[in-house]
């Protein structure tokens, strides 16, 4: 009787001191997470719906919205980042996640020689910074370097070139061409992981059943895949609503030319930080920052509770 | 029934494909790493030329190396990255042990709260981040950029680490626990050893990001003795946008250390991605 009581008390030591640790392992990461993440967040949404008079904070519910939405001085950049945003999604969705499915598809042909150089090599763009990959591509397409009206002619197509950086109409599309370059590594990998997730007996039924090629890419690999693509979908969804770092290095924080590559947060960062001789505005720059940050929860949500749930997920 | 072969023809097509895609990747710092090497006037008058002996020149580097601070850039950035790295692995591995290792009330909430992060970018939040660092005085030091990055490489890190960690054979850990270790003994000395390769597959996707981080220095540590080197080439290049020589320098300068680093790592990171530890 006694050892099974002390047993019993034993144990229940044990688990009060186990308590500690669990505390102590997850003390660090918790703090610094929440004090610095966290906790900013929410006072960055809280800060959106105060404004600052007479140097006094006051309350002031969603009059900054209405301002950000309504008033000409600020809804005209604002609608324009958001019309721009969704322009700098749109074009990553349809050129840069396609290009990175054949990429994939054309990296996982059974018995392909060089493999590991052509992903290598393909990856590298993601991982240089912007401040290099915006520069680089800005003296690329400068007219007065001429490289790229050469390599133009080269395929007889000289006629198309023009300053496309420096051009209302298409500064937009091309930065978003510079953004899809940099990152068109990361849906080439996550969908070439996926397709060696594809089991050899699904491909091999397949072609005995004389599905190959083409067919068997859009009727077996492709189904296959769909959790993949809208995995890469909601990341590029996310970083779009984030970027900021390539139009800056290329078109500088006044996004040119005229705003015609403005986006979410270029506009922040004017905003809030002040450019130039605007003066930073804590509260409008929270404003921005809280409409960003519903329209990224938007999408999460959209993605997490709509789509992932209705995907059907194949088990092997 | 015969599985049929590959034509050769389909092949070789495969390999045009991806050997002009891979060209389109490369060519670009390709371009700029051999101009660098070339005099004023035939960066201009040959861009696409190799650099020869009568055109070789390394003004640019000379530049670079005598007008910016470089060295100091450099400094910044490895102090940054390297300690900001530290600090994710060895709290992020605590809160995986934590959460895989132990069932308290209130664990699978705990997850969902730190995986809230993967999701959510902490820029959001920069207009009350920056108000914080003033009040605690910490503009324009290291350690407020390293706060941020440590905070934003954590949430990723516990999930990949906790995936990671319940794979940890438990037989193995109450062994350690028969023999009378502690439980800070059991982390230490028998799971962190183990976890080695997933730690190297995080260390490297915390790094990139950080590394080229631009966003943070621009507006928590913008002085000359803070600034990192992705900041410093952009303020430098913004002001040599003419000197072409130093700019196309400033750029290969800006691009040697990640090629390198990217040579060693890309097996550790190809492996990473590709077994599905972002997924």
């Amino acid at each position: 009787m006694t050892t099974v009581a002390e047993i019993s008390i034993d144990r229940a030591e044990d688990r009060h001191r186990r308590r500690w640790h669990i505390l102590v392992f997850l003390a660090p990461a918790l703090l610094v997470y929440t004090a610095v993440m966290i906790l900013p967040l929410i006072e960055t949404l809280r800060l959106s719906l105060f404004n600052v008079k007479d140097n006094q904070s006051i309350f002031v519910g969603f009059a900054n919205f209405q301002v950000l939405f309504g008033d000409p001085r600020w809804a005209a950049s604002f609608w324009n980042a958001l019309r721009n945003n969704f322009v700098f999604f749109l074009i990553h969705m349809l050129v840069q996640n396609p290009i990175g499915v054949a990429l994939a598809a054309l990296l996982s042909v059974p018995k392909l020689r060089f493999g590991a150089f052509y992903r290598t090599a393909m990856f590298l763009p993601t991982l240089l910074s912007f401040v290099i990959v915006g520069f680089i591509w800005k003296l690329i397409l400068s007219p007065i370097w001429g490289v790229s009206p050469f390599l133009l002619d080269l395929v007889g197509l000289k006629s198309l070139f023009s300053p496309w950086l420096g051009k209302p109409g298409s500064a937009l599309i091309a930065v978003s061409l510079i953004s899809v370059w940099q990152y068109v590594g990361i849906p080439m990998m996550l969908i070439y992981a996926a397709m060696l997730n594809i089991p050899e007996e699904v491909l091999e039924a397949a072609e005995c059943d004389g599905v190959t090629g083409w067919s068997q890419f859009w009727k077996i690999k492709l189904p296959l895949i769909l959790p993949s693509i809208g995995i890469i979908s909601i990341l590029t969804f996310v970083g779009n609503f984030n970027a900021f770092d390539l139009v800056y290095t290329v078109q500088g924080a006044l996004a040119g030319p005229d705003g015609a590559t403005d986006i979410l947060g270029t506009l922040l960062y004017r905003t809030f930080f002040g450019f130039q001789l605007q003066i930073g505005d804590k509260s409008m720059g929270a404003t921005i920052a809280t409409v960003m940050f519903l329209i990224i929860l938007s999408g999460v949500c959209l993605y997490l509770f709509a789509i992932q749930r209705r995907m059907r997920r194949y088990q092997f | 029934m015969a599985k049929p072969t590959a034509s050769p023809v389909r092949t070789g097509l495969v390999h045009l494909a991806l050997i002009i895609y891979t060209l389109i990747a490369l060519f670009p710092v390709f371009l700029t790493v051999i101009n660098s090497f070339k005099d004023r006037s035939s960066i201009f008058r040959d861009p696409l030329g190799l650099p020869t002996p009568s055109t070789f020149s390394l003004i640019g580097y000379q530049t670079v190396l005598g007008q910016g601070d470089f060295v100091l850039y450099f400094q910044n950035s490895f102090i940054v990255t390297g300690v900001s790295i530290f600090f994710v692995l060895l709290f992020g591995a605590m809160a995986a042990f934590a959460l895989s290792e132990y069932r308290f009330r209130g664990n699978t909430l705990m997850g969902l709260y730190l995986a809230l992060g993967i999701m959510i970018p902490i820029r959001l939040g920069t207009v009350a981040i920056l108000q914080g660092m003033v009040a605690a005085g910490l503009v324009n030091t290291l350690t407020a950029l390293i706060l941020v990055y440590t905070a934003q490489g954590l949430p990723l890190a516990v999930f990949i680490l906790t995936e990671f960690m319940q794979t940890v054979s438990d037989d193995l850990k109450n062994a350690g626990r028969i023999d009378g270790l502690s439980e800070y003994s059991i982390f230490f000395r028998l799971v962190l050893p183990l976890v080695r390769p997933a730690m190297a597959t995080v260390a490297v996707f915390t790094m990139i990001p950080i590394w080229n981080d631009l966003w943070f220095p621009l507006i928590l540590a913008p002085s000359d003795a803070t600034k990192t080197v992705t900041l410093g080439s952009q303020v430098f290049i913004g002001q040599f946008v003419t000197n072409w020589n130093a700019v196309l320098a400033a750029l290969t300068l800006a691009i040697v250390p990640v090629l390198v680093l990217y040579l060693i790592f890309s097996r550790q990171l190809i492996r990473g991605i590709t077994s599905g530890a972002v997924k």
